[in-house]
């Protein structure tokens, strides 16, 4: 085994360092577009007549269904053949952002119908609209519930945002490729410290989503245990 | 005028006809008892009165406003009666003052200070403002019970519907629970009250409301249903709840 080009690789970490930040602000971008819609798709799913709720099940399919490559390829190229121009990096964030949106409308729909009927029709008992008991009775409870199987998601699409680069987004993939093109010895390396990071960026989340299910946490539920309620 | 009017009450869950025409008035201050097996219709009843559930055919007037018209704003209506649940149904994530405090602040739009002034009275009143910053999952049934009926109350209802309200509880806690309830009886409370404790019905009730599949079989004060109903059916009922439950509560 050759002998690692310490120099070299040192230098190129400021370059590789650039390029996460462009796959944290992908991150960003997917995971809000993707909360507000995967919560818009859940409560239509759980709560509106029969055929819009019909409509978010199908939109869950295509979005879970179809490879994630082939849905940045469909949005990058497919609006450009509209006329539509947008940069690599918007539709990296669109498609990805939509495909969790499908993921994570299955979470909240899962913790929404969890929380329960009867705690809509207490909220509904006071006078609050649908909408008020959503957003004060329903909501705060099922966002709780949804805190574990989301950071799975976290971790998932964390990782997914490297596929950006099939569009042209010159993000930490990318970059790495760059280098490693300009010297071959350093290819074992220098994804090495790709995986170091994707995997610090892992720790880092899963602890910030693990002390904010702590923060939290319903008094009072720890003891009684969760089996309880369903 | 009475308080409350029902008017030929029906509902169907698909081929089962749950509500077969139930009629009858609550006058102000008056307290109603409701028997009668499960499976009777007693919650989806308590359930029209506000359109939790909605009838099928049929009129319910409170205070002069038809609550069945598409016309009423039954959010008002709903704020305007109050409802207690088998199974306390309080606000998981919220404390007990917060659970009394959601509807003031966000449907009767008090000011926050008002409302936990409002909300702290009505927890004294059921005897738990100590537990004010509890969490439902620390408190008994009981306890959890009655903050629903300090729910209830801090609306300023002009009805409760119970349903059920003992139900849920471990034997020694239903007598804190009927407490409170018959001080709100004695109080002027207008109470339509869904229960098997047949002491309570007895001891507070104006009338005792008997259902059976449906429909109302009888009706009468409780000293009369009691001791000389006029169905067989109504004595049969009475003497294998008194069997079940026994007298006491
Ligand atoms: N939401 C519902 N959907 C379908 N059937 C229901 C629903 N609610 C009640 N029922 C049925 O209606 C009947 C009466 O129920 P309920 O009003 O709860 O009776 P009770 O309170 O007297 O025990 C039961 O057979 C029950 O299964
Ligand atoms: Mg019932």
């Amino acid at each position: 085994m050759a002998a690692v080009d310490w120099q070299n690789l040192v230098q190129g970490i400021p370059s590789l360092l650039s390029g996460l930040l462009i796959n944290l602000e992908i991150l960003f971008g997917l995971i809000a577009l993707g909360f507000a819609v995967g919560i818009m798709i859940a409560l239509v799913q759980v709560y509106s007549p029969r055929p819009f709720a019909a409509l978010a099940v199908g939109y869950e399919w295509f979005f879970r269904g179809v490879p994630e490559m082939v849905l940045l390829m469909l949005i990058y190229f497919g609006l450009r053949q509209f006329q539509v121009r947008i940069t690599p990096f918007i539709a990296a964030v669109i498609a990805l952002g939509l495909r969790s949106s499908a993921y994570q409308s299955q979470i909240f729909r899962g913790a929404i119908q969890a929380v329960g009927r009867r705690q809509m029709m207490a909220a509904l008992s006071v006078g609050m609209t649908r909408l008020q008991a959503i957003r004060h009775v329903i909501l705060p409870q099922a966002l709780r519930l949804s805190i574990p199987p989301w950071s799975n998601e976290f971790s998932s699409v964390l990782k997914d945002t490297t596929l950006a680069s099939a569009i042209g987004v010159i993000e930490v993939f990318k970059k790495a490729r760059f280098i490693m093109g300009r010297n071959y010895a350093l290819a074992l390396p220098i994804f090495m410290v790709v995986a170091l990071f994707f995997l610090f960026l892992t720790y880092v989340g899963n602890w910030a989503l693990g002390a904010l299910e702590r923060r939290y946490r319903i008094p009072g539920f720890e003891a009684k245990g969760a089996g309880e309620r369903f | 005028m009475a308080l409350l009017a029902i008017d030929d009450l029906h509902k169907r869950y698909g081929k089962e006809e749950v509500l077969r025409g139930v009629s009858f008035e609550l006058e102000r201050g008056e307290t109603k008892v409701i028997i009668g097996p499960s499976g009777t219709g007693k919650s989806t009843l308590l359930r029209c009165i506000n359109r939790l559930t909605e009838p099928d055919r049929g009129k319910v007037w409170l205070d002069g406003v038809e609550v069945t018209s598409p016309r009423t704003n039954i959010y008002r209506v709903r704020a305007q009666v109050g409802f207690v649940f088998q199974d306390f149904n309080l606000f998981t994530h919220l404390t007990a003052l917060d659970n009394v405090r959601l509807g003031l602040i966000r449907v009767k739009k008090m000011g926050k200070r008002d409302a936990t002034e409002r909300a702290m009275r009505e927890l004294e009143r059921v005897g738990l403002a100590d537990k004010a910053y509890a969490y439902p999952a620390q408190l008994s049934g009981g306890q959890q019970q009655r903050v629903s009926i300090a729910r209830a109350l801090a609306m300023d209802p002009k009805l409760i519907l119970f349903d059920e309200p003992t139900s849920a509880l471990d034997p020694e806690l239903i007598g804190e629970v009927l407490q409170v309830m018959i001080e709100l009886a004695e109080g002027g409370m207008t109470m339509l009250v869904v229960t098997h404790e047949m002491g309570f019905a007895r001891s507070v009730a104006d009338e005792i409301i008997f259902m059976e599949k449906g429909i109302i079989v009888e009706q009468g004060p409780p000293e009369v249903l009691f001791t000389r109903p006029k169905k067989p059916r109504t004595a049969e009922f009475l003497r294998k709840i008194t069997e079940f439950y026994g007298e006491s509560g």
